[in-house]
């Protein structure tokens, strides 16, 4: 329990997360794969009519990406590191949703009261 | 030469004779004080041959504690720096009525005060801050040094070299005329065409590497490096503070990186990220760098919390009263920090619903510090309490940090804030808390550790007198600012009008002199223990004589190791259990110890990120490039280096302990 019992020592088995097996990295290759393929799918066919559905999808998967890369390659569950991965991921989640929905409801409102013209535009032509 | 401008251009960038402030007196004579100085120093060290041992103790050096006292130096050097913008604000407003322009001109002004902000905030506070963690959380937690040695020295170099790309910006070319902030439009390259704001990014972005570096070191060393038995709730009150401290840089200052980055962009290479055309929208920086700058109000605060927790129960001789609910409210602090940035700009137009929620949120995160202040008081309450400095410092806290929350709240209250927004009961405000919680908390931690640090402590006569001028000169200084705030003057005003509000701005000015008492008698009480140090030694390791955590376990100062044998702990404040228990110092079985080793890649790549900083300032590309190369070779050959650690051989190691044993003896006889 000093500086350099972690300095050096391979870092697993001290309670940290374990090592993944052959079935599990095939797993999440594939699956990553799979997830990657999608959104090109998507874009290239322009499988859905709608350009922000698309977006939107190929942001969903994005999210299902990260995780399949922390559970598979990362091998991060609920008990590794004794607990303390899933409390700075939680934690990190909270923050990223806070920064993330407390922008989109400020500026939707800060843009609404001071840019009336200016939000129109924007809209159209992203849309 | 000189007939082939496109050569120079190339050479030098936008960088030429021109850009040198020749046209400003008073930098012109800083320039040539500063020159002469700096070659008496180098001289100094140069004479007593010097270089070595800064070089091997201390500029290589990975060892926590001497990176902690490194970044303490570099923040009192830049107080000085910064409160120097200070006086010549005060001096320039008292003297600006009735049709005088003062003697600085309104481009000097605005870089001045912009400077005074972003010194102040990243280079005096928040060294200070990250310096006494550096020093005392592996102390107080019975490790040996931090997790990762050499990236702390890392750290702490990358903070310095932003540091000197702001001393640099004094001299050649400007600094920003943006406030501290940077707000665009105003910071975008149409109406900021010149180097100030580059500066300003490139010198937070550097600083900031380092900043989030010594965030992660310190969070893996407080999770990972506690002594044995010592479980979450049985950790000291300041290592605490310094865990959700180091929890909220982690999770901000990417925020404020990625900011810059869009600033930047915008100004290198013709973004619209918040300019006036195009889709741009400036609004969107400041509801973003308020997202990391709110946090960062209790990156700065949370441990001088931690401080004065540590002190008021060391200096009334009693166990902190309300131990989980101290730390129950440092954590809800740390949560509720990220749901009131919106309070900084209520009068950018969100409407009632918005401006509501963050109002209440603001308000509400005044409870947690309230209960943090009735624990103190209950602390003092029936304690045999010992008016050392360092309590001195803290009750002169405690009352002014309570005038400052106050008018927080009425800042918090959404209708008074579109009256007083912008003005300079909001600067009053600010001071309020920032010089009455986190600089007292910080002179207040300085001074009760610092015989840990050195061997002996600081003088006490000076020490008082700094702590009343500044207390007194703190309130001639800023209660006038309440006033006129109410009275609706505005901040960063370089003239005014009207005669009648000149001698608010003169007790103010008063105020910042006796201020320069405090910093001169706080530099006097360093000195005049250096000389009277033989009379002020502590020999024991416990200097106040009722320490109550680890670090007082160990020698003054502590030995490279710091602790011989990993301590054990069974209770909070695990010294004082300690004593009470009749713990008994092992003098014998001492084993080798496996320590890091001190590396130079730390200052070598600090010192190319200034380069390429000075370099992107002044659009030198070739040198960019060159230096950008340099810095990732550099860094990877630094991956190579396996050479990084070695043991202190247990001989060496009696040797220092039998020297501890017989020191503790003679005290005993």
């Amino acid at each position: 329990m000093s500086a350099h019992s972690h300095a050096h020592d391979d870092h697993h088995g001290d309670g940290g997360a374990g090592h993944g097996t052959f079935n599990s990295y095939m797993i999440g290759f594939i699956l990553s794969v799979i997830l990657t393929a999608i959104p090109f799918w998507l874009v290239m066919d322009g499988v859905l009519d709608s350009k922000i559905a698309t977006a939107l999808w190929i942001m969903g998967l994005g999210v299902v990406q990260i995780i399949v890369h922390m559970v598979y390659f990362l091998h991060m569950n609920t008990k590794s590191e004794g607990g303390w991965n899933m409390l700075a991921l939680i934690f990190t989640l909270v923050i990223v949703a806070i920064a993330i929905a407390g922008s989109m409801w400020v500026m939707y409102h800060l843009n609404t009261n001071m840019m009336p013209d200016m939000d129109h535009d924007m809209i159209k032509s992203f849309g | 030469m000189f007939s082939n401008p496109d050569l120079l251009h190339f050479i030098f960038g936008r960088l030429s004779l021109d850009s040198l402030p020749f046209h400003e007196p008073i930098l012109v004579v800083t320039f040539a004080a500063v020159v002469l100085g700096g070659i008496a120093v180098l001289g100094g060290i140069t004479y007593f041959r010097l270089w070595g041992y800064l070089w091997n103790e201390w500029i290589t050096s990975i060892d926590h504690k001497k990176i902690g006292i490194m970044y303490i130096i570099l923040a009192l050097v830049m107080l000085l720096r910064g409160f120097s913008d200070a006086l010549m604000m005060r001096a320039q407003q008292a003297m600006a009525f009735g049709g005088s322009e003062g003697f600085l001109p309104p481009d000097h002004y605005d870089q001045i005060f912009t400077a005074h902000g972003v010194i102040m905030i990243f280079f005096v506070a928040m060294p200070l801050v990250t310096g006494l963690m550096n020093f005392v959380v592996p102390l107080q937690i019975g490790a040996r040094d931090v997790a990762f040695p050499f990236l702390n020295n890392f750290s702490f170099w990358m903070t310095t070299s932003g540091a000197v790309l702001i001393m640099v910006s004094l001299f050649v070319g400007e600094f920003a005329k943006t406030g501290w902030l940077a707000y665009p439009p105003l910071s975008d390259i149409v109406y900021s065409p010149g180097v100030g704001v580059d500066y300003y990014i490139w010198a937070l972005q550097i600083a900031g590497v380092g900043t989030l570096l010594s965030g992660v070191n310190l969070v893996v060393t407080i999770v990972k490096m506690r002594a044995p038995g010592m479980s979450m709730m049985k950790m000291p009150v300041f290592t605490w503070t310094a865990l959700c401290t180091n929890v909220l840089i982690v999770a901000a200052f990417p925020v404020l990186t990625a900011v810059l980055v869009l600033l930047g962009l915008d100004r290198y290479a013709d973004t619209n990220f918040f300019t006036n055309d195009l889709g741009g929208n400036a609004m969107m920086y400041i509801n973003l760098i308020w997202i990391w700058g709110h946090p960062e109000v209790y990156i700065l605060i949370l441990p001088a919390f931690g401080v004065f927790s540590e002190v008021v129960s060391t200096f009334s001789r009693k166990r902190l009263f309300g131990y989980s609910s101290m730390v129950y409210a440092t954590v809800v602090i740390t949560i509720l920090s990220y749901i009131v940035w919106l309070h900084h700009f209520f009068t950018m137009g969100s409407g009632a619903s918005v401006n509501a929620f963050f109002g209440i949120a603001t308000m509400i995160i005044s409870i947690p510090t309230g209960a943090k202040i009735f624990n103190w008081m209950f602390t003092m309450y029936k304690g045999r309490i010992s008016f050392d400095v360092p309590m001195l410092w803290t009750i002169g806290f405690m009352l002014t940090f309570v005038i400052g929350g106050m008018t927080g709240v009425m800042l918090a209250v959404p209708p008074a804030d579109f009256v007083l927004h912008n003005s300079l009961f909001l600067i009053a405000h600010f001071h309020n808390v920032i010089i009455g919680g986190v600089v007292f908390g910080m002179f207040a931690g300085i001074v009760y550790w610092f015989p840990k640090a050195f061997g002996f402590k600081l003088d006490p006569f000076w020490g008082k007198m700094s702590f009343w001028l500044w207390l007194v000169g703190f309130y001639f200084a800023f209660m006038p600012l309440y006033v006129l705030g109410l009275m609706g003057i505005t901040r960063r005003m370089s003239q005014f009008d009207d005669p009648s509000l000149q001698i608010w701005f003169v007790i103010a000015a008063f105020g910042a002199l006796l201020i320069a008492g405090g910093i001169g008698s706080f530099i006097l009480s360093i000195v005049v223990a250096v000389i009277k140090r033989d009379k002020l030694r502590d020999e024991t390791g416990d200097p106040w004589g009722d320490g109550r955590t680890l670090e007082w376990s160990t020698s003054s100062p502590p030995p490279a190791y710091n602790f011989a044998f990993t301590p054990v702990v069974h209770d909070l404040d695990a010294w004082a259990d300690m004593k009470k228990r009749g713990y008994v110092r092992p003098t014998e079985g001492f084993l080798d110890i496996h320590m890091p080793k001190n590396t130079g890649a730390g200052f070598i790549l600090a010192a190319l990120s200034l380069v390429l900083g000075f370099a992107l300032v002044w659009h030198i590309w070739w040198l960019v490039i060159a230096s950008f190369i340099a810095l990732v070779v550099g860094a990877i050959a630094h991956t190579f280096n396996y050479d990084r650690d070695y043991h202190i051989p247990a001989s060496e190691v009696v040797e220092t302990e039998d020297e501890r044993t017989a020191l503790l003896a003679k005290q005993q006889a």
